[in-house]
């Protein structure tokens, strides 16, 4: 017999406090039967706290009191009839309000079977403390009475049954003696032997006696030894020297580093004596990591370039070797107010003129930077060219859309006045055709001035070129979609022909051939090539350039360079491929001019970063042996105005010397 | 058009690769197992050149085997064992649950097991193979060693590990191989040539340790199962090679003697036996009983021109080598109780040296304190009450410091309480350009015979000198300008000390004719290299900026060091100076 005690505290709250009273106690079984209980008997007692009037208990059982939820009633009684809910539900506010002024709320519990409130009792808020307390719900109940033992621990002298014992229980088993006949005889045979000890300790011996270089797995080869640990280094000492110690300042940095980043994984500390050095706190760590470091790491050969850095320098013919060419600035050329666009010296070498943006054509004596003449043009001067024929003195200026021809009147006066000659002496042809440039021979003041010629382009003219012999005239408008773009202009018979029927790009410069009748077309990215009698395209020359700004030709004719804004130097040998020979990247912005010289091995390149380089370009008649190309000085001099540096290069044509014009103003010489 | 179209990944290097964990399922092992196999033979993960091609156009981050590895595991013996290990965890587990105790004790009795010598010879086909790989095999025994017998793994492996290094330094004595050694904070490195191999190890100082919670120490100690079997492997081939006893036996002079003491304290005559060889002070037995070592000599060889000069190095190098070896001989040390007795023992007796303690402290000791011949006695405490006066009473640090050396060093800097020089790192060898810090040059000095003792100054301008030296150095990597200014800043001094002029009035480049010369070679080189750079190629410039800028490094790196190391100097002189008032 045992009590049990329900300590489902809610079910209890929900469904019974009606019939509690003082000496409830439920027996074995009764916890689930409890419905059944007899109602005759707690209403019969004696001293009830409930009369039989407010005895309404519910018959439904033990079913969900949902069910009712749509009916006025909420069960039957035990007469049977009908039990009614309250004509009125208690909401939220009133359970509230209720709350709030009923002193008794917290001993009122609600039976759901009744759907009425009830207020406990003293006596029954006592049993429920007593409860949750986890105590006896009656009061009186004793429940450390001493125990009665059932069964004695001592042995009596009486067997409980008087069942004599049986004859197989003091008679040695037959099975077993056969079974251990058999053992004995197994034993005796030597078929069982006695269990050997394990080996707990390895066993070592030679494994590498009979080293078979056969037997060696072809993997072997494919291994890749794991690195050994990093030797320590003076700072991992216990006494290191003082400058491997970390300052305040480092060791502030080391403790905020990533554990990656650190350069060194612990921090160098300085022990006074062996005594003193504690353990290290992440040896285990440490080696662990070494651990997965062997097992969890790929490995991978890797080839460390083992190489003097100089090794690396190419071997160059000393610029010592390679001279003459410009080494200082010797002259500065001033007087244009805005910045020089282009510059061109005269074939003897006497005489430089200069166009700049000051809308002004400068004429000066080289050797001694004076400024001959100057001359008002209508516009920013965009390119001058002076004729290279020694037996004519005729310089060719562009401005917006006009190419002037102007005769200077400086050197020997016989070829000042045969060049009018030649100019004078045209005569018109019978037939006049239409050209695509209008001719006017310039009089009165202007011929004082100097201008000669000047024919009126459709557009702006971005350069003027002369052919060697000097009687030809090219001239650039560049323009992206038309055919009209460069036209070539004969001077002596005041002739213009446009030829190119088609545009194939927006045209940057264009150039002669110094020897054979080739014509030389630069567009953005690649140089054309075009024979001038056949009048066909010879070749394409790819620069890989972004935009090619310049372009200069090997007085030999079978060489060229291209500057281009990428910062790019390109050289073509036109012999060998259409791609570019050598690409040089010396400066460090863009280039704006190139230029060979006429005699000596020489070429130069301007750029925006205010540097002139003059290199050594040797070609060698033997067609096998390909160009020399050395750098041999970086000229500078220029001032950067408006991101501008170089304008323009041009060599002396006799001697070894090389003009710039630039950004800042001025023309300088560099001998 | 026509023919198959071909599948991707279905060749080239998609093939060549397999996932970790499908090679897993493909050994049909679970990951610790997969691990433990990889672990013992070896097998580690490749990087793949294409990584997105081997991954199936996926950018996911994989590990990735060689399937030629997984393949080669396939076959492997023990990944049955494993299986069967498996089988045996699940019967005895089932067996425990059902209270079968005897059924637990068979199986307990048949617990499978392997070997690993299979794996050894495969991994390492010749004994130079496996010489060259126990450089971690030997730290990690001297850590498993040290643990505490609780917990944290068997305590068979670590009674192995300490036999095991037991009988590699008693090797490494007998065979007297030990070349370097060091004192870090981490512990004390050591560095022996065993048969033409430079073998590191790394010993933690004696202390508890402190185990850490993110260590896996599985893995751990699958390496210290593969590494005790190959190191017992190398130890008795090692033993061998010198006809020696394998296990170790102490000579039966060595052991009569220990016989008489200490024999109660210990409860096994194993443990007892161990403890003894542990001490290092006795030698060991030999197979053969040999009268002496005998010398190597290098045979002579008629050889000419360089041949000739390598072999007079490679004499020269013998000859140290031998001097080394007997670096204490005839020396007779005794070590306090305070110093770590092990490690000093191993040294001192390593190069010839005979070793005494104190009884209490450790089975071996051969001689007492009051020995009137004892030469040094290694104290690591602030004074001593009792002093000897015909013995040296030094700090640990000589030792160390004597062997980095070859030579004996003077023992004046290391006497007791004295304030120990710094103790530098053996294994770094300095090149030019490299930071030497001074005491290393002082140290070198002595090597090479010259005057040890030297007056202060002296040293002072040394040092400056040294500075100056590295100035040089610096100049190469400045800038021409900056070369050019210092060039001219020191023609002018040397000028205005010479003639008296004021300076400013003389202008270099109008009066110095032959630094003239000198400037504009200079300028013209400078200038020469400059324009030689700007033709390099794309590629090989890359690689010259590379290389230069990492010269640059090293040398701000130096110039630090050098800077702090005067900033030291010249606050300690300052201090110096302050006593000097105040005594004064």
């Amino acid at each position: 017999m045992c009590v049990l005690f329900l300590r489902q505290r809610n079910v209890f709250f929900q469904t019974v406090p009606i019939w509690f009273n003082k000496s409830y106690r439920l027996r074995t079984g009764t916890a689930r039967k409890w419905d059944k209980y007899d109602e005759g008997e707690s209403v019969s007692r004696p001293g009830k706290l409930y009369s039989t009037a407010i005895d309404i208990r519910n018959t439904v059982g033990n079913v969900p009191m949902e069910w009712y939820q749509d009916y006025p009633h909420i069960g039957y009684n035990l007469d049977g009839k009908k039990i009614f809910k309250p004509i009125r539900n208690k909401d939220e506010l009133d359970e509230f309000l209720d709350k709030m002024e009923n002193p008794d709320y917290w001993r009122t519990v609600h039976d759901k079977t009744t759907a009425s409130d009830i207020r406990l009792t003293d006596e029954q808020v006592d049993l429920v403390h007593r409860l949750q307390k986890g105590q006896f719900g009656d009061v009186n109940f004793n429940e450390y009475e001493p125990s009665v033992d059932f069964f004695t621990n001592e042995v009596m002298i009486h067997p409980v049954t008087n069942r004599p014992q049986d004859k197989r229980s003091f008679i040695p088993s037959l099975i077993e003696k056969e079974k251990v006949s058999k053992l004995v005889h197994a034993i005796k045979m030597g078929w069982i032997k006695p269990r050997k000890p394990k080996e707990t300790t390895p066993q070592y011996y030679d494994l590498w006696a009979k080293e078979d270089p056969n037997a060696i797995l072809g993997r072997h080869k494919m291994h890749v030894p794991a690195p050994k640990m990093r030797l320590p280094g003076h700072e991992e000492s216990y006494n290191p020297p003082p400058e491997y110690l970390l300052t305040e300042e480092e060791r502030l940095v080391w403790e905020q580093q990533d554990a990656e980043d650190r350069k060194l994984p612990f921090l160098p500390q300085k022990h006074s004596c062996l005594r003193a050095v504690p353990a290290f706190s992440r040896f285990i760590h440490e080696r662990f990591e070494r651990c997965l470091d062997l097992y969890l790491c790929p490995r991978q050969r890797k080839m460390r370039v083992n190489v003097n850095p100089e090794d690396l320098i190419p071997k160059l013919p000393k610029p010592k070797d390679l001279q003459p060419f410009p080494t200082t600035m010797s002259l500065v050329y001033r007087g244009h107010t805005s910045l020089v666009r282009s510059i061109s010296a005269s074939p003897t070498g006497q005489w430089l003129v200069s166009g700049s943006d000051d809308f002004t054509v400068r004429f000066w004596e080289v050797n001694t930077g004076r400024c001959m003449k100057t001359l008002e043009v209508g516009g920013a001067v965009k390119s001058v060219a002076w004729n290279p024929n020694p037996a004519v003195c005729l310089v060719a200026v562009c401005f917006e859309s006009t190419v002037l021809l102007l005769n200077p009147s400086l050197g020997d006066r016989l070829v000042v006045s045969s060049t009018d000659q030649l100019i004078t002496s045209y005569e018109p042809p019978e037939e006049d055709k239409e050209q695509a440039v209008t001719w006017a021979l310039s009089e009165g003041p202007e011929h004082n001035k100097g201008h000669r010629l000047t024919l009126t382009h459709p557009k702006a003219v971005k350069q003027v070129v002369w052919h060697g012999k000097g009687d030809y005239l090219s001239s650039v408008m560049p323009d992206n979609s038309s055919n009209l773009q460069v036209l070539i202009h004969q001077v002596s018979k005041r002739r213009t022909q446009n030829p190119f029927r088609k545009s194939k790009g927006l045209v940057q410069c264009v150039s002669f051939h110094p020897l054979r009748p080739y014509f030389f077309v630069a567009t953005q990215r690649y140089v054309r090539i075009y024979n001038l009698i056949k009048q066909e395209l010879t070749k394409k020359l790819m620069t890989n350039c972004k935009w090619i700004s310049s372009m200069a030709i090997h007085p030999g004719g079978d060489n060229l360079i291209c500057g281009s804004y990428d910062c790019r130097l390109a050289w073509f040998d036109l012999d060998l491929s259409t791609k570019p020979y050598k690409m040089l990247r010396h400066h460090k912005k863009a280039l704006r001019g190139v230029a060979f010289h006429r005699n000596y091995p020489l070429f130069a390149s301007g750029a925006d970063d205010g540097s002139v380089i003059v290199c050594h370009g040797m070609v060698y008649n033997d067609l096998l042996q390909n160009p020399l190309i050395v750098p041999v000085k970086v000229l500078k001099g220029h001032q950067i105005t408006h991101d501008l540096g170089v304008l323009d290069v041009t060599f002396h044509p006799t001697q070894p010397w090389v003009f710039s014009s630039g950004a800042d103003a001025t023309i300088r010489l560099f001998t | 058009m026509g023919g198959l179209q071909k599948k991707k990944y279905e060749r080239g290097s998609a093939t060549n690769y397999i996932t970790r964990n499908k090679a897993r399922k493909k050994l049909q092992l679970s990951l610790a197992d997969f691990r433990r196999l990889c672990i013992l033979k070896g097998i580690y993960p490749h990087e793949p050149k294409h990584k997105k091609k081997v991954n199936k156009g996926s950018t996911a981050p994989r590990t990735f085997y060689l399937l030629k590895d997984i393949r080669f595991l396939l076959h492997e013996p023990i990944v049955r064992k494993f299986r069967e290990y498996k089988v045996f965890v699940r019967k005895l587990r089932k067996a425990y649950g059902k209270a079968e105790w005897t059924g637990v004790e068979r199986l307990r009795d048949n617990k499978p097991g392997y070997k690993l010598d299979h794996i050894i010879k495969e991994r390492y086909p010749t004994f130079i193979d496996a010489l060259r790989d126990i450089d971690d095999a030997l730290s990690m025994c001297f850590l498993f060693s040290t643990f505490a017998r609780t917990g944290k793994c068997h305590v068979q492996t670590i009674t192995l590990c300490r036999r095991l290094t037991v009988e590699w330094m008693n090797y490494v004595v007998t065979s007297r191989s030990l070349r370097k050694v060091f004192l870090s904070i981490k512990g004390i490195y050591y560095q022996a040539e065993v048969l033409g191999q430079l073998i590191t190890w790394l010993v933690p100082y004696q202390f508890a340790h402190d185990h850490p919670t993110d260590v896996d120490y599985r893995v751990m100690a699958t390496f210290t199962e593969m590494y005790t079997t190959l190191f017992g492997f190398i130890n008795f081939r090692l033993y061998q090679t010198l006809n020696l006893v394998y296990p170790p036996k102490l000579d039966s002079k060595a052991e009569s003697e220990l016989k008489a003491e200490h024999e109660e304290d210990y409860a096994m005559d194993s443990e007892s036996y161990l403890e003894k060889l542990s001490a290092l002070s006795a030698s060991l037995a030999r197979v053969v009983a040999t009268a002496e070592e005998e010398e190597n000599q290098l045979d002579h060889f008629p050889t000419e021109g360089e041949d000739l000069e390598n072999m007079q190095a490679r004499e020269k190098e013998q000859k140290e080598q031998e001097a080394q070896k007997r670096l204490f001989e005839g020396l007779k040390f005794f070590l306090n109780r305070e110093v770590p007795r092990e490690s000093l023992a191993f040294i001192l007796r390593c190069f010839g040296a005979e070793v005494s303690w104190d009884k209490s402290l450790c089975i071996g000791g051969t001689y007492e304190v009051t020995d009137e011949t004892i030469t040094h006695q290694i104290v690591d405490r602030p004074d001593m009450d009792k002093q000897y006066i015909n013995r040296y009473y030094i700090q640990p640090q000589w030792v160390f410091d004597s062997v980095n050396a070859k030579m004996r060093l003077p023992v004046e800097d290391y006497f007791l309480g004295t304030t120990l020089p710094p103790h530098l790192s053996p294994f770094v060898e300095e090149k030019d350009g490299d930071y030497v810090p001074p005491e290393k040059l002082k140290l070198m000095a002595l090597q090479r015979g010259e005057n040890p003792v030297q007056e202060e100054e002296e040293d002072d301008d040394d040092e400056e000198e040294e500075e100056e030296d590295e100035e040089e150095e610096e100049e190469e990597e400045l800038t021409e300008e900056k070369n050019l200014k210092k060039m001219e800043d020191k023609r002018a001094q040397g000028k205005t000390l010479a003639v008296k002029v004021t300076p400013g009035k003389v202008k270099p480049w109008e009066t110095g004719s032959a630094g003239n010369k000198v400037r504009l070679e200079q300028e013209e080189k400078a200038e020469e290299k400059r324009l030689a750079i700007m033709m390099m190629k794309k590629k090989e410039k890359y690689l010259y900026d590379k290389i230069m800028f990492g010269k640059k490094r090293t040398t701000r790196e130096v110039n630090k060091l050098t800077a702090k190391r005067k900033a030291h100097e010249d606050a300690s002189k300052a201090q110096k100076k302050q006593k000097k008032a105040k005594k004064q």
